[in-house]
């Protein structure tokens, strides 16, 4: 099968008759910058045996005796998704995408790479090419380049004060502060001093780029937050109430202002945040603790998005991942070490969710990678990829060149409804 | 080790005068003082190339310059940042319960001495990195933090990071590795971070109630974390050759290791090795046969990792891409790494190595580092004369330029090269700073303090601009973001 093929087969499941629409493979007359991506890093590796729980397994309750979470309807229990796993009690604000089959998970993916470093698997994860360090740039970076239509300086946008390795390369990339401070004005917006450090950086070799970049997405950003941009008049509003209302502080606050940036700003197409603290190889918790802490705000924040993002969240993905997942057992001190595969989440427009997918063997003892980690069945570039085809509309040349090396017989993975 | 210092003289001899026919000596002044200080300060390039180069760079290896008085003085004040970790520790444990059972009123206790310890921790930091003689104290100082990094937003390390930077970075930032390694391995705050306080042999249990309470009584069996990263960040390196059963079978030698929160606090009694938490079976560890041999195994364990070729390439490397260049060249690295094993781990002969490199003194590597956030931030403090008085403004420009002090929250440290610091937003913010604090300084001594570190054209534009924008237009400008 050529991957072309394969990926139809892989978004609309082999023998399906693609529908025609506003969806279709075909469609025109689209904005070709109109089709969102989303990408939420969770950095340090989430536990996603805790996040989508096999609680249908026998084994699971008994290889985590104080972590594993209660079946569903028990006090503090997770909530059902299909009757074998369940969602840990702390994701309750994305069950209503659930119900609406907005959202579905990919269980048992991750990378083929066997690595158990932070640094090295997030890198592949972020390069897409695992077990290759050299690779210079990101393939979110390689993306920008490769959608369709002129890339404009805020195609792509990460919120956090430093440019991901994700979004690195040759193709433009801008990065805004987390909080308010990303879209507040700076001494540079004064004409004497913008004009001064215009002469400065004009002509530098080294710099003089990412001071452009810096300056023209400051001055779309900006925009966009108050709403010059003749985006969507809906959004400048909802900012504007907000002005008097204190938004919940962390990733709710900046899924908030990214929702609002994008629904202002048609160009932005891409956009990432990381998020930190998933490394909890010590008291993690079940339906409460450090990890369902973190997870609160995290659910919190992609409902928000989901719902600010209004009528656009129908053109959006929105893909959280995390570099490897953690031991199936719990280790001695309530806590989990660093593991294999994991769970990828998908929401979005066009997901056809409700489900987890994947090629799921269980957590039996005996089907565990080395005896002790989820096997990794699905490669994490194959999520990406059919979303970059099916989504992006990607071409076949353009895919090849965003994810080099696309294995060659991945599982059939129904994610996508065009 | 010490037979092999005059070999490393032999060294700067042959290489002293090669540099010198590339660079001047005003160029070779400015450029030691970018990399082995935080830039020159008023007088600083004219001083250091009247008295050589090579003395200075003697003068900043031995590290034995008396602190100014002032800075004495303000040192002495800043008790949080001076008092040994029991204290803290008891100070911290004390505002936490306050905090749990005074409602309000213990909360705002809390608020407070969190507060005044965090400004104070940092305060001392700051104040030395800007004002102290001895720069390549500090600057290695920074160095192994990063390298040794703990995270003070995690739980008990807000309360001990003042002393792990003071008693098991600092004193040894210029001396030897395993002395280094193993004073980081010991502090209750690296024991916290990584977990290795909690990990004990399988099937341990308390031996009584005072054990069984907290988080430590609750925890049987093994923790990997730290054991993990000590071979991948302190020091073989990820590509090191290690194996996960590597890092099980390290992880049971480190059973054991471990403080305790009540002793620390009212005897100010750090680690201890506890027997009883110990995996006492055989281990099969990088090749070699371990036998039982209780908190001797962990010992054995840093003297091989210490004396490991593959942690000799990686200091040296990392060493290499922090004081030359972000790819740093495999020649140079191999050299640092024969000297790193021939003086047994003396960070003095490895960086006398470096420093006397034609590499180092190559025109090409002046310049070639893009400063991080705190480089960036303390250079502008030092050649613009900022006092830096509010230490919670200077927090808090550190947090918006991405790098929070003592606040990376992940065991491998901040970056230093371009890669990881450069992106549009960043050069907006720092130009933000800088035209925020230009507003201080005079532009003509600041010009005269940078020297030839300037190019023409900078010059050129300033000289052609409005006075009072002069100063924030060097501090912001290509020239000041590299060094």
């Amino acid at each position: 099968m050529k991957r072309r093929e394969f990926l139809h087969a892989l978004s609309a499941g082999a023998g399906l008759v693609i529908p025609l629409g506003r969806n279709a493979w075909a469609a025109t007359g689209d904005n070709p910058n109109g089709r969102k991506l989303i990408v939420i890093m969770l950095r340090g590796a989430v536990d996603g045996m805790n996040v989508v729980a096999p609680v249908g397994d026998p084994n699971y309750a008994r290889l985590r005796p104080r972590i594993a979470l209660a079946r569903p309807g028990a006090d503090g229990g997770a909530l059902d998704l299909d009757g074998y796993f369940g969602l840990h009690p702390a994701l309750m604000p994305l069950m209503p995408l659930w119900q609406l089959k907005k959202l579905a998970f990919v269980h048992a993916s991750g990378s083929p790479d066997a690595t158990r470093s932070h640094f090295d698997a997030q890198d592949y994860m972020e390069s897409a090419t695992p077990g290759v360090k050299s690779t210079p740039d990101g393939w979110m970076n390689r993306l920008v380049a490769n959608l369709p239509a002129a890339a404009t300086p805020t195609r792509a946008l990460s919120i956090g004060p430093t440019m991901p390795r994700i979004l690195a390369g040759r193709a433009a990339a801008v990065n805004i502060a987390n909080g308010a401070a990303g879209t507040r004005a700076t001494p540079l917006d004064r004409p004497a001093v913008s004009a001064a450090f215009e002469q400065l950086y004009a002509h530098d070799a080294r710099f003089g780029t990412a001071y452009q970049q810096g300056r023209d997405a400051h001055r779309e950003v900006m925009a966009a937050a108050s709403g010059k941009m003749g985006g969507d008049a809906m959004a400048s509003e909802m900012l504007a109430a907000n002005g008097g209302a204190p938004l919940p502080n962390g990733f709710p606050d900046d899924a908030a202002r990214l929702a609002s940036l994008m629904r202002n700003d048609p160009n932005i197409q891409l956009a990432f945040v990381a998020l930190g603290g998933w490394d909890t190889h010590a008291n993690q918790g079940a339906a409460k603790g450090q990890l369902a802490n973190r997870l609160q705000p995290l659910a919190q924040g992609l409902a928000v998005l989901a719902q600010r993002l209004g009528a656009l969240f129908d053109d959006t993905t929105i893909v959280v991942m995390s570099e490897f997942g953690r031991t199936a057992r719990e280790n001695g001190n309530g806590g989990t070490d660093h593991g294999h595969g994991n769970v990828m989440w998908v929401l979005g427009g066009e997901v056809a969710g409700g489900r987890v997918l994947g090629d799921w063997q269980g957590v039996g003892d005996q089907q565990l990678h080395e005896g002790r980690d989820l096997p990794v069945t699905t490669d994490f570039r194959t999520v990406l990829a059919a979303i970059a085809e099916r989504h992006l509309r990607l071409g076949d040349r353009q895919l090849a060149q965003v994810f080099p090396a696309l294995p060659a017989r991945p599982g059939k993975l129904d994610l996508l409804r065009a | 080790m010490r037979t092999l210092i005059p070999i490393a003289f032999a060294a700067i001899a042959l290489a002293g005068p090669a540099c010198a026919a590339q660079l001047t000596p005003e160029q070779q002044a400015a450029h030691v003082l970018n990399r082995l200080a935080y830039g020159p300060r008023p007088g600083d390039i004219a001083r250091v190339a009247q008295m050589g180069v090579q003395r200075y760079i003697d003068q900043q290896l031995a590290a034995a310059e008396p602190l100014p008085p002032e800075l004495a003085a303000r040192l002495d004040s800043l008790s949080a940042a001076k008092q040994p970790a029991g204290d803290s520790l008891r100070a911290f444990l004390a505002v936490r319960a306050a905090a749990k059972n005074n409602g309000e009123e213990g909360k705002e206790q809390r608020k407070e001495v969190l507060t005044a310890m965090t400004l104070q921790t940092a305060e001392a930091r700051i104040a030395r990195a800007v004002d102290s003689p001895n720069q390549l104290q500090e600057v290695m100082t920074d160095f192994w933090f990063n390298h040794f990094n703990v995270f003070v937003g995690k739980g008990l390390d807000r309360a001990l990071v003042a002393s792990y930077e003071r008693d098991a970075i600092r004193p040894y930032a210029l001396g030897n590795f395993r002395d280094l390694l193993g004073a980081t391995a010991h502090h209750p705050a690296m024991l916290y971070y990584l977990d290795n306080w909690l990990s004990t042999a399988d099937g341990y249990t308390p031996r009584s109630r005072r054990e069984a309470a907290g988080a430590k009584g609750k925890s049987s069996g093994l923790n990997e974390n730290y054991a993990r990263e000590l071979m991948e960040l302190h020091t073989l390196g990820v590509d090191g050759g290690y194996t996960q059963q590597d890092v099980t079978e390290l992880a049971r030698m480190l059973t054991g290791w471990t403080y305790d929160n009540r002793d620390l606090a009212l005897h100010d009694a750090g680690f201890r090795f506890d027997p009883a938490r110990h995996d006492r079976g055989d281990k099969l560890w990088l090749g070699h046969a371990v036998k039982a041999d209780g908190q001797r195994e962990g010992e054995y364990a840093l003297d091989v990792l210490a004396m490991h070729p593959a942690t000799a390439h990686h200091i040296s490397y990392q060493l290499a891409q922090y004081f030359v260049q972000d790819q740093p060249p495999p020649a140079l690295v191999a050299r640092m790494a024969q000297s790193y094993l021939a003086s047994k781990g003396d960070i003095r002969s490895v960086l006398r190595t470096l420093f006397s490199s034609p590499e180092f003194m190559a025109p090409e590597a002046v310049g070639a580092k893009f400063k991080t956030p705190y480089q960036y931030v303390i250079s502008a403090a030092r050649a613009g004369n900022l006092p830096l008085a509010d230490t919670r403004k200077t927090l808090g420009i550190l947090s918006r330029l991405g790098m929070p002090l003592y606040g990376c929250q992940t065991p491998d440290g901040y970056k230093n090269t371009q890669d990881a610091w450069l992106n549009p937003d960043a050069l907006n913010r720092r130009i933000a700073f800088a035209t925020q604090v230009g507003q201080y300084v005079d532009a003509q001594s600041l010009q005269a303090t940078l020297g030839g570190s300037l190019s023409p054209r900078t010059l050129g534009v300033v000289a052609d601009s409005a006075p009072p924008l002069r100063a924030a237009m060097l501090l912001g400008s290509p020239d000041f973001m590299q060094h």
